[in-house]
């Protein structure tokens, strides 16, 4: 097995306030390899983004890593300096975030912020700038043209795109991803989906994308992971978990999702809803909707199990205590 | 086919007993406490209005009564000293709260609502109705405010209600823009279309569904008109333009200015009724930092842990 | 929990409908005063809705269908047009009485459950005034019990206790919840969703489905289902209209649609949507690039991205055209049921005939 990409160790993240802290990600750690797709699907509420911005070393107050480390091409992010980072930042690894309009300036060309960009991480001759910035453009589909178009003259795929091209700028091993596919439209989201798995066989990038749509994260990734109130509830290769759902809130997940192929089947839903992180249920965080909940699951707190290579917090796959010894 | 009830959250149950109003009290007087501001623009608001309401009992002696001797420092028993017809300034200052305090309070909440009603209607209206009320809001702001203040007041009889008056008019254009600017963005919010759709009408709409999600700018305008009165109010009285019979910070200012004051050999009797303006005109401000700062709480200062997240 | 899915009524003719509109049209000057740009959000839109049944408006973003619900809930007035309802002209409504009594029977239920609710007030607020403003022969006290009701019909029980919160204090689901209550409460004959789900996890999303089909089987009431997302308006919409660029071009019972669509945007739409059983995803040359509203011409609005539009697409546009039974598509290529294909269209072009269900 070759060595990992990215190792996130035990990573712990609190919203800081007057009142109380609220933990927004509890404990959390995964490993990726080169070239990996990795999916991190979960509802509002349950910490992806938070988990996301704490890897990108994006997080700001009232959030702090209390926790954890974040090994990536040998170093602990979370020990850098500002100044250490930059080197690391975009060159080594990039994000995308939610919506183009929140993070394009609308005020400046979008080859304008190329150049910032790539100046922001490394001397290059203006010409150099230039070719690079057309070279990224026409990877993800866009005509070099459009370095002098700004953001509201392109549409809200092309957006998106002229920020996975500002990502790959510098060729970076990994680009994170925070929905980038929410705000499009169906037809859009499947070109750009193309779009980023094929430039993954090209370049050869790691990618975590976060989203709530367990459809995209089933067709597209290799991984998948299920988090629930900041916590894993379930991690594993995508065709295991999506054939064999494990944890009974990846079941419900699964099951609430209508499909347009296939025979009309009930859906369900998952009744009740998300818990207050300031006030999280004792024991298991899911054990108040959760249809195969037993006694102990109010109480107890259930750790991590693999079961075939998925591993998946839930009592109902932990190692009865006999078999322990 | 039965749909399944909602769990509801453990918490929430209870909550809703207590009505809003008193949750809000409770939560702004915590803020209140909790904020340094707050509590400091309070409490001299407090002395402020337990001087207005009960001036008897911080001074004993009569504001009016010129029966000490005429323009001496301060000294213990005069703590202000005396004015020119022998009044004690101390008592004069403590005694004009009152009027002070009612001409600012009443001209920042009339202006404010005559805003408040304008720039609504406005934004919520639209059209020529807009356009119509934006121009004369516009004429308001443009025209010079102390000029028209002296031209007004000059030419009305001289009184409490003329200050009143003249005050209230020029000051309400101010945000009048601002509330107007508000109003068009929560046009768009969808409980207002709801409103619409369920078939109210306009003046319901404005004044039951709009206004009232406001309150926190209502109040930030009128503190932070209150700000500018007091001074305006005072400003006014000095140059003579308001009614001298009445005792307020502003008609000291006038008589100790007429009298010579600082040559006279007492100078508090000019300088302690600007000092007070100025301190009513910071509790208001500091209230209003306050506000903002409690009603938003991106506003709020940013209190970091000491020390690196720990491996 | 439901172990069959919501049943499907069967699409009722025409006669009688519902609602209906003709050539519903509105437009948008954009710009300034002298702009002489014109976006054409809804164009001659006819559809029906009749009694008792789910009708999915379904399109992407641009589609008009959003304008529609807006045009429905005389929000908007219609540049050129006519909407139906009981066979009166909504248009004539003008007397406060009537246009009181429009609103009373098409009420609408809004996307965002954030911003649909005042938030100064409790969440009884919009119930109340609902009954209030539409059912005058209720007094005080039945008002209050009516409210319960409507509650505890779309799921918020107990009735009496969620009358009494405030809209912080509830989840996006029941506020989702609250606003199918407030539209009930008037006792209407079709609801307007507008995008009800969307804002919503997708866990809870199962739940207002269902209780919107319960609706239309238990409450007697038509739904005007606005959606992007054509897998949900498959599992509780009896019919669809598929929209593009303001125009419908494509309307049919939802599962004939589903397994037979017609219109190349149809066919789109759905090879567009994730599957998770299909690992390798089929590469489409289409991008996403919206619609052109904006002073549109003469001619079919898809044929920019259509891999099958020929000469005539450009010059004529194409009119909802019979499929089917009860199935119509607007695509001037479109091969009706039992229809063979015809022999001079180009291999590449050429479509296999389908056979009568």
């Amino acid at each position: 097995m070759a060595k990992p990409l990215l190792e996130v160790d035990d990573v712990t993240v609190d919203y800081v306030t007057d009142v109380a802290d609220i933990r927004a990600v509890d404990r959390v750690s995964l490993t990726l390899h080169a070239g990996e797709f990795l999916g991190i699907v979960g509802e509002s509420g349950c910490g992806k983004s938070t988990l996301l911005f704490a890897i990108a070393q994006l997080l700001s107050p009232p959030a702090e890593l209390v926790s954890g480390r974040v090994h990536f091409g040998g170093q602990d992010l979370v020990q850098l300096r500002e100044d250490e980072l930059r080197h690391v930042r975009w060159r080594d690894y990039s994000v995308v975030m939610q919506s183009a309009m929140n993070a394009l300036n609308p005020m400046k060309s979008i080859g304008a912020q190329f150049k910032d960009t790539i100046r922001a991480h490394t001397r290059m001759a203006p010409a150099a700038i230039r070719a690079r910035s057309a070279e990224v453009l026409h990877l993800v589909g866009i005509d070099a043209v459009h370095l002098e178009s700004y953001p509201h003259q392109l549409s809200g795929g092309m957006r998106q795109r002229a920020m996975i091209a500002m990502a790959l700028l510098f060729t970076p091993q990994l680009v994170i991803m925070d929905e980038p596919t929410s705000a499009l439209d169906v037809v859009a989201q499947r070109s750009l989906m193309n779009q980023i798995k094929a430039l993954q066989r090209q370049l050869g990038f790691a990618v975590i994308f976060v989203t709530h749509d367990m459809s995209v994260v089933g067709q597209y990734s290799d991984r998948v992971m299920v988090m629930y109130a900041g916590q894993i509830a379930e991690i594993g290769a995508t065709a295991s978990v999506f054939e064999r759902p494990l944890h009974p809130y990846t079941k419900g997940l699964l099951e609430a999702f209508p499909s347009v192929r296939g025979p009309r089947r009930a859906l369900t839903g998952i009744p009740g809803t998300p818990p207050d992180l300031a006030r999280p249920p004792a024991g298991c965080r899911f054990h108040p909707r959760c249809p195969e909940v037993r006694p102990e699951c109010s109480t107890l707190e259930p750790a991590v199990s693999m079961i075939d290579g998925t591993a998946v917090r839930c009592i109902l796959y932990a190692a009865p205590l006999e078999d322990a010894v | 086919m039965a749909v399944p009830a909602i769990v509801t959250e453990p918490g929430l149950i209870g909550a809703a007993d207590t009505s809003r109003g008193t949750q809000a009290v409770q939560r702004f007087t915590q803020a209140i406490l909790r904020n340094r501001k707050a509590t400091a623009g309070v409490i001299i608001l407090l002395i402020l209005g337990f001087a207005a309401a009960f001036p008897g009992l911080i001074a004993h002696d009569d504001p009016q009564a010129a029966i000490y001797d005429q323009s001496i420092g301060p000294s213990a028993q005069h703590l202000l000293g005396t004015t020119q017809l022998g009044q004690d300034v101390f008592a004069q200052l403590v005694w004009g709260t009152r009027l002070t305090l009612i001409v600012t309070v009443v001209v920042s909440a009339i202006a404010t609502l005559i805003s408040m009603v304008i720039g609504v209607t406005a934004a919520y209206v639209g059209g020529m109705t807009d356009r119509t009320l934006s121009l004369i809001t516009d004429v308001f702001l443009i025209l010079p405010t102390l000029p028209l203040l002296i031209v007004l007041a000059s030419y009305l009889p001289p009184g409490t209600i003329t200050l009143i008056v003249v005050l209230t008019l020029t000051s309400w254009a101010f945000q009048a823009r601002q509330l107007r600017s508000q109003g068009l963005s929560l046009r768009a919010r969808d409980f207002l279309v709801a409103a619409r759709v369920r078939g109210e009408r306009t003046s319901y709409i404005i004044l039951v569904e709009m206004v009232p999600t406001m309150t926190s700018l209502l109040v930030a305008s009128f503190l932070g008109l209150a700000v500018f009165v007091v001074g305006f109010a005072a400003g006014l009285q000095f140059l003579g333009l308001g009614n001298s019979t009445e005792l307020t910070w502003g008609t000291m200012l006038y008589y100790a200015e007429q009298s010579g004051a600082l040559e006279a050999g007492n100078a508090w009797w000019a300088l302690a009724p600007g000092a007070a303006v100025a301190l009513m005109g910071a509790g208001f401000a500091l209230v209003n930092y306050a506000f903002d700062e409690i009603s938003n709480p991106a506003l709020r200062p940013v209190r970091r842990r000491r020390g690196k997240a720990a491996a | 929990m439901p172990d069959q899915p919501p049943s499907v009524a069967t699409p009722s003719a025409t006669a009688g409908a519902l609602l209906r509109t003709d050539g519903l049209t509105r437009h948008f000057r954009l710009g300034g005063f002298f702009s002489k740009l014109v976006l054409h959000a809804v164009d001659d839109l006819d559809m029906t809705i009749g009694e008792r049944e789910i009708v999915a408006l379904v399109g992407e973003s641009g589609s008009g269908k959003t304008t529609v619900a807006r045009l429905l809930a005389k929000v908007y007035r219609p540049t050129a047009g006519e909407i139906h309802f009981r066979d009166r002209s909504v248009r004539s409504l003008r007397s406060r009485k009537d246009v009181l009594w429009y609103r009373g029977e098409v009420p609408m239920v809004f996307q965002d459950p954030y911003s649909a609710m005042n938030p100064v007030y409790r969440v009884a607020h919009g119930v109340l005034r609902n009954l209030k403003l539409h059912r005058p022969e209720l007094d005080r006290v039945q008002r209050r019990l009516e409210a319960e009701r409507v509650f505890e019909t779309v799921g918020l029980t107990p009735g009496a206790a969620m009358l009494r919160k405030f809209p912080y204090e509830m989840s996006g689901g029941q506020r989702q919840r609250v606003g199918f209550a407030q539209a009930l409460a008037v006792r209407p004959k079709l609801i307007l969703a507008d995008e009800p789900v969307s804002m919503l996890d997708v866990s809870i999303r199962a739940g207002i489905l269902n209780m919107m089909a319960k609706l239309r089987d238990e409450e007697d009431v038509s739904i005007l289902y606005i959606t992007h997302d054509i897998a949900s308006a498959r599992y509780v919409a009896d019919r669809l209209i598929v929209m593009y660029a303001g125009h419908a071009v494509e309307t049919g019972p939802t599962e004939v649609v589903l397994s037979r669509p017609k219109h190349p945007y149809t066919q789109l739409l759905l090879s567009a949507v994730p599957d998770p059983t299909e690992r390798t995803p089929t590469v489409t040359a289409d991008s996403g690039e919206p619609p052109r509203v904006i002073n549109p011409t003469e001619g079919c609005r898809f044929r920019w991205r259509c891999p099958i539009a020929v000469e005539e697409c450009g010059r004529v546009t194409p009119r909802l055209r019979r499929m089917g039974t009860a199935h119509e598509a607007a695509c001037h290529r479109a091969i009706p049921d039992g229809v063979q294909a015809v022999a001079e269209m180009s291999p590449a072009a050429q479509t296999v005939s389908e056979t009568a269900p």
